[in-house]
């Protein structure tokens, strides 16, 4: 089977297992049924008509994780380096038509040197193929990549379209152009670690979503996944048992006072969660954005949190593109969005508005907005400006809006305000600093709370930290028959 | 107010602070007149610092290899006038002179082999 002995060899030796191993590995066992295991290529150039490849470098099929059915397909990099000719791809489109029409998540193992470049043209329209399908079957159902060797120049397209992207350190290997291309055309030198690993690609780049130390661990995450998320998007996830969070996260000790301390908000929503068990995803990308899944009462709730222990939980480029399209995710399949707010507002400087921040950061207004999903939001601690609006506000249809004490919901930190609205005072008082000082405090205790929100309604309730996990309960029950019907159009505009 | 009353009940409960300034990760950033503690991401240590663009300076836009070369120091050149050509990804682009003025160097010989961002010609 596969490419042969020596080629399995070579495949172990790099570490990486084959793909038959793969896909039993993940699914269920015995529960795997493979399909076109004898198509065969039909290239005639280069010689290639005396070359036989089993099953054209691709092992496709059907199985369940946990009981649940999903379509599978493993790139076998022992045949022909995992090449992507016509009828590879051929088989590829089969398995993704079948998921879709079944409605059942696809999962896709890649592992390939790219382009069957003896094919041609036809190894490019396979791609092409694929691409539309990842492109239709999106919001439908959930798409998984697991990128488990090369996966370069064109083929990084159909990862880049699916909904979840999967890597292993030292396996994994993405990029537009290798490293030989980039040293010929810049004569810069770049291993294809640092290029494009596992590492690069979850902590820099935002293009994987998961990142683990083997393959093994990497299937564990792709089940636990499965479990949190539902088959389709005319679904909701599976509900579980309940456990209550664990009591080694006591809520009213997690956050500081003062809005300047910092702290993990990770430990907030272990807190509130089930069994205090939250499913982070990007986990290293954008850390000062914290996104993941967590059950509310055995039902799987999307959480979009600051994290102020992170670029003091600043809104930049990378972390509002993370959260709006975890909030996209979100509302396609159904899953309700609950949103921990304590931000000081948009990161200063240069390269964030070069970057184009403003462009960025419009898609977390868009993709709030636009979601029809129940959409609770508590503010914990801060919340400040243009971030006070983008974090799921009010004023972008969160269903319930809830505030700790603490909160100060304001356009700037009374510091900032203070210096701007008492100006003249400070500026012509005898002792200016004293006068900042003594004008500081008066807008703090004037504005540095929630009450001025909760008096226009713009917040619901103040509650206490203890109560907060009854409260989403509580919102998330009256919330389950919500309908909210957006104006008719073929699809929007977003800013991405 | 009974709300604020209720908020110093709630502030004498919370004494809990787990990250302070004695944590050597601890770094300070201010953001609309605040200064708040936290930690950096590599990412935002490591990125670029912006410098204001030098019109004087034609610099290389792609990597590339320079095919001709049409001036000369002391070279008077009019804006949009040829400088020099450079073959990048499979093309040949003309480089023109972005302003009009006096060539002070040619930092480049035919046949060289440019990163992005290299500088190509002076002017005065």
């Amino acid at each position: 089977m596969g490419g042969g002995e020596k080629a399995i060899e070579k495949q172990m030796a790099m570490g990486k297992m084959t793909a038959r191993d793969r896909i039993n590995a993940l699914l269920d066992s015995s529960s795997f049924q493979e399909y076109d295991m004898f198509v065969q290529h039909e290239a005639r150039d280069f010689d290639m008509a005396k070359k036989v490849l089993h099953g054209d470098g691709v092992v496709v099929g059907t199985g369940t994780i946990s009981g649940q059915p999903v379509c599978i397909f493993a790139q076998d990099f022992t045949v022909a380096g995992g090449s992507l000719g016509l009828m590879h791809s051929r088989k590829i489109v089969k398995i993704m038509d079948h998921a879709l029409k079944m409605k059942v998540p696809l999962i896709g193992i890649n592992d390939s040197g790219g382009a069957r470049i003896q094919e041609g043209v036809n190894s490019l329209a396979g791609y092409g193929e694929i691409f539309f399908r990842n492109t239709i079957s999106s919001g439908v159902i959930p798409q998984i990549s697991v990128i488990l060797g090369p996966c370069a120049g064109g083929a990084v397209y159909s990862p880049a379209l699916t909904d979840f992207v999967f890597v292993v350190d030292n396996i994994s290997k993405m990029f537009i152009t290798g490293p030989e291309v980039i040293k010929t055309v810049l004569g810069e030198e770049i291993s294809m670690e640092d290029l494009g690993g596992a590492k690069v690609h979850s902590e820099i780049t935002g293009n994987a979503h998961f990142y683990a130390k083997t393959e093994s661990e990497c299937f564990e995450q792709i089940k636990k996944l499965l479990s949190l998320i539902p088959a389709n998007n005319n679904h909701k996830a599976c509900k579980t048992s309940t456990k209550p969070p664990k009591q080694e996260f006591p809520l009213n000790d997690i956050v500081p006072d003062d809005p300047a301390l910092p702290y993990d908000v990770r430990d907030v929503v272990r807190a509130l969660v089930d069994n205090s068990d939250f499913f982070e995803i990007q986990e290293n990308f954008a850390a000062n954005m914290v996104i993941g899944f967590g059950k509310m009462n055995g039902e799987t709730c999307g959480f979009v949190c600051n994290q102020p222990m992170v670029l003091a939980g600043v809104l930049d480029v990378d972390s509002s593109d993370k959260a709006a399209r975890f909030i996209r995710y979100c509302d396609a399949f159904n899953i309700p969005i609950i949103t921990l707010v304590d931000l000081p507002g948009y990161l200063p400087g240069i390269d964030q508005e070069h970057a184009g921040v403003i462009r960025h950061g419009a898609k977390i207004l868009y993709a709030y907005s636009e979601a029809t999903v129940p959409k609770i939001t508590v503010i914990l601690r801060k919340a400040y400006g243009g971030g006070y609006i983008a974090m799921g506000s009010r004023h972008l249809r969160a269903d319930f809006v809830f505030a700790w004490p603490n909160a100060e919901i304001a356009v700037m930190g009374p510091e900032g305000a203070a210096n701007i609205i008492f100006r003249k005072e400070i500026t012509e008082a005898e002792n200016p600093e004293e006068m900042r000082k003594l004008k500081v405090e008066e807008y703090k205790e004037k504005f540095a709370n929630p009450y001025v929100a909760a008096s226009r309604g713009y917040i619901d309730s103040v509650i206490i930290p203890e109560e907060t996990r009854d409260i989403l309960l509580h919102a998330l029950e009256v919330s389950c028959g919500k309908e909210m019907n957006l104006p008719r159009k073929k699809h929007g505009v977003p800013p991405f | 107010m009974v709300c604020l009353h209720f908020n110093k009940m709630f502030m004498e409960k919370n004494k809990n602070t787990i990250l302070t300034h004695a944590d050597a990760r601890m770094k300070e950033i201010t953001v609309m007149g605040v200064t708040y503690l936290t930690t950096f991401t590599k990412k935002y240590l490591n990125r670029k610092k912006w410098e204001k663009p030098d019109f004087k300076k034609v610099i290389s836009f792609i990597p590339g290899t320079i095919r001709e070369i049409y001036v000369k120091p002391g070279d008077q050149v009019l804006m949009n006038d040829k400088l020099v050509i450079m073959e990048a990804m499979k093309m040949l682009n003309t480089i023109i002179a972005p302003i009009t003025g006096k060539i002070k160097s040619v930092a480049v010989n035919t046949g060289d082999k440019l990163p992005k961002g290299a500088l190509i010609v002076e002017f005065e």
